[in-house]
């Protein structure tokens, strides 16, 4: 995409704007506390105590970001490509399916790592497969993987209740939803983990899959920066002319990295249902897919933004949960708020600040050096 | 029951269930076709439906409420119209974004002001719209099927609800017939034109997104004034998005639009009478199945399966003006 805006230095551009942004939202959002008639201040200490104070918040807090590296990661691997995923719900919801179906199988017969190996398969495959329909349509058809990702994602949740309620539901029981996983279908918990800084995580689901998603992370960075797919991906997304010119096979870029973009979100399932439920339940996901697309913006769409930004919403999550127990007028419907507001200021509105920086470093570099002031009223 | 009566009984619930995918389809209509994509129609039904539930309960007043719900619909879309417009955000992030803030600030509004779970007062009197009865209903009563038929699909609805139907021969004259309309149709197809003939072309995206603004304002109030006696938390349950297929269904149509909603509408009341009845030959035919078939289908007539959906050429593209 052509920036009709003036070059600003790496620090501002990749640190300072999403920070200002990130401030901006926050800020709306202690508005609407403030409005709910609630102290922000009181608000924001307990979501830092909740989050990071003792050892069992904070192993909720990684529990929370492990779902949204993966979401995140999805979102952005199609961001580079220049295509806007939105069915990281739907596909994730269904790569559970996949889980679930591989734990039901093996739990009985292998132990757990055995079974996880093949789980990660399984909820990449079911994620990816969920994902290809819209890519080939987009590739072949032109039709908008936006519109078809979001009528994919009500698809995969009717599927899922059909699926839940008359296919694998065990007989006899009344919830939807699948038997418990015996230890074979269950990942470790990584107490060990937070133990070694002396913190105690509790009945905290802090599991395995964390460092999954950690793994997960470095490979889609290998594969976006260091690879030549990777830099076909980002060729497409740049300039789909210029990469057709280029001899890039287009259709084939994007089917592929929708069919990464999808895999990602369908291995997010890992986590909840692996690692903390051991079973298959309605609605799993909660709305991890969506947050992926507020984490991949803030993140800037590089995995080193990404893992922050999942954290921060880790901390929204578990610290959320805590301020609405001591704050009933402040209910996790907050977090949607916060959502929607970094989405806003870190996506749609990303630009607003600049004009104002750019003016500032201009004048800062004109004081600094008169003859290079920038000529007024291009 | 005999037949007759169960197509009636469809017919009827067609009706009603398709008046919100309508308007909001048509609010979408407006700002599309002027290229703003919009995928925030569900936040701001959601959001008006809330606002006009909210003020209706404390003003007693259906029309106060009415006027609350197209106020925040029609401020929603002027954020997502300073987003895609005067800031050249990404339309779809804009959009996603206003979904989020609603349906978190109506709950949290909600449970603030009211305490209630999220929802709001119950609706009652003056402060909830009540059907229409037309005239000649009782006269027309003793004609064997046409009584029914006229005192149950043609009278018996809410004002809204002719308001709605109406608003699409209305839609289609306004976009077809009148200069604002051509404007509008020409700034979504080729804005650098547009802005040749001297025309702003920031001023007509505005105009669109307002439109689209007041329509889902209609919508909102639809929801939870006239069907419901109240905002529950949750309420438009993806009809923001049934009315976006059903948009591109329609190809961007005002008449098409209408009956793809009737047929979304439809499929929706059909769901609800097959439950729990097995069809001859087919079997009993899986509720989630009728409720995905929306998606489906618009999925299929996306793959170009039926006809083709081509949507405005400036869609989704900010205008920068050549300098």
């Amino acid at each position: 995409m052509s920036s009709p805006y003036e070059k600003l230095p790496g620090w501002v551009e990749y640190v300072l704007i999403p920070l200002i942004n990130l401030v901006v939202a926050f800020l709306v959002a202690g508005l609407v506390v403030l409005i709910v008639g609630q102290s922000p201040i009181k608000a924001a200490s307990l979501l830092v105590q909740g989050a990071f104070g003792y050892g069992e918040g904070l192993g909720f807090t990684l529990y929370y970001a492990t779902n949204f590296i993966f979401t995140g990661l999805a979102v952005s691997v199609a961001f580079h490509c220049g295509l806007f995923n939105i069915g990281g719900e739907g596909q994730a919801y269904v790569g559970g399916l996949g889980v679930a179906l591989v734990c039901l199988w093996l739990d009985g017969i292998f132990p757990w790592y055995m079974t996880f190996m093949v789980a990660v398969m399984a909820s990449a495959l079911f994620g990816a497969a969920w994902a290809l329909i819209p890519g080939f349509l987009q590739a072949k058809r032109g039709s908008h993987v936006v519109i078809t990702t979001i009528m994919f994602n009500f698809i995969a949740s009717s599927l899922m209740v059909y699926m839940l309620v008359e296919v694998i539901k065990p007989l006899g029981s009344m919830a939807p939803q699948t038997r418990t996983f015996l230890e074979g279908g269950q990942l470790p918990r990584l107490d060990w983990l937070l133990a070694i800084f002396g913190f105690d995580i509790g009945g905290a689901p802090f599991n395995l899959s964390f460092l999954v998603a950690l793994v997960a992370a470095f490979f889609v960075w290998l594969l976006i920066w260091r690879t030549r797919l990777g830099y076909e991906i980002r060729t497409m997304g740049a300039s789909p002319k210029a990469a057709r010119y280029a001899g890039i096979k287009d259709a084939r870029i994007i089917i592929i990295t929708m069919l990464i973009s999808g895999g990602l979100a369908g291995m997010m399932a890992l986590n909840p249902i692996m690692g903390d439920q051991h079973r298959l339940q309605l609605d799993f996901v909660a709305g991890a897919g969506f947050v992926g697309i507020a984490v991949a913006l803030m993140g800037r769409s590089h995995p080193v933004g990404i893992i922050p930004a999942a954290i921060l919403f880790g901390v929204l999550y578990q610290g959320g949960a805590e301020i609405s127990f001591e704050m009933p007028e402040i209910s996790r419907d907050m977090i949607t708020i916060i959502q929607g507001l970094v989405i806003l200021f870190a996506g749609a509105l990303e630009n607003m600040f600049r004009p104002a920086l750019v003016a500032f470093f201009a004048t800062l570099r004109g004081a600094g050096n008169p003859s290079e002031v920038s000529t007024p009223g291009e | 029951m005999d037949y007759f009566q169960i197509a009636l009984v469809t017919l009827e619930a067609t009706i009603r269930l398709s008046v919100p995918l309508v308007l909001a389809a048509l609010a979408g209509l407006f700002s599309e076709r002027a290229g703003i994509f919009d995928i925030g129609l569900e936040g701001k039904m959601l959001a008006a439906a809330f606002a006009g539930g909210a003020a209706a309960a404390v003003y007693d007043s259906a029309f106060l409420g009415l006027l609350a719900a197209i106020a925040v619909s029609v401020c929603l879309a002027l954020v997502h119209g300073y987003a895609s417009i005067t800031q050249r955000g990404n339309q779809i992030v804009s959009g996603v974004a206003i979904n989020f803030i609603a349906i978190g600030a109506t709950v949290i509004l909600g449970q603030a002001w009211f305490r209630q779970g999220g929802r709001t007062p119950q609706l009652g009197g003056d402060s909830r719209f009540e059907a229409v009865t037309l005239p000649f209903v009782d006269t027309l009563a003793d004609i064997p099927y046409l009584g029914d038929i006229y005192a149950n699909l043609i009278s018996g609805h809410f004002l809204l609800t002719y308001f709605a139907f109406a608003m699409v021969p209305f839609s289609w004259w306004v976009l077809y017939r009148t200069r604002f309309g051509l404007r509008l149709r020409a700034v979504g197809e080729n804005p650098g034109a547009v802005d040749t003939a001297g025309i702003s072309v920031t001023r007509m995206r505005y105009l669109a997104v307002i439109c689209c603004g007041i329509l889902c304002g209609f919508a909102g109030a639809y929801l939870s004034m006239a069907v419901a006696a109240g905002f529950v938390k949750g309420m438009t349950a993806g009809k923001g998005f049934i009315a976006l297929a059903a948009l591109i269904f329609a190809k961007w149509k005002p008449v098409n639009v209408m009956l793809a909603c009737l047929l979304f509408g439809f499929l929706d009341a059909l769901a609800i009478l097959m439950q729990g009845r097995p069809l001859p030959l087919i079997g009993e035919v899986p509720v989630q199945f009728m409720q995905a078939l929306p998606y489906i289908l618009t999925v299929i007539l996306l793959a170009g399966f039926i006809g083709k959906a081509i949507p405005p050429k400036a869609g989704g593209v900010p205008y920068v003006k050549e300098r």
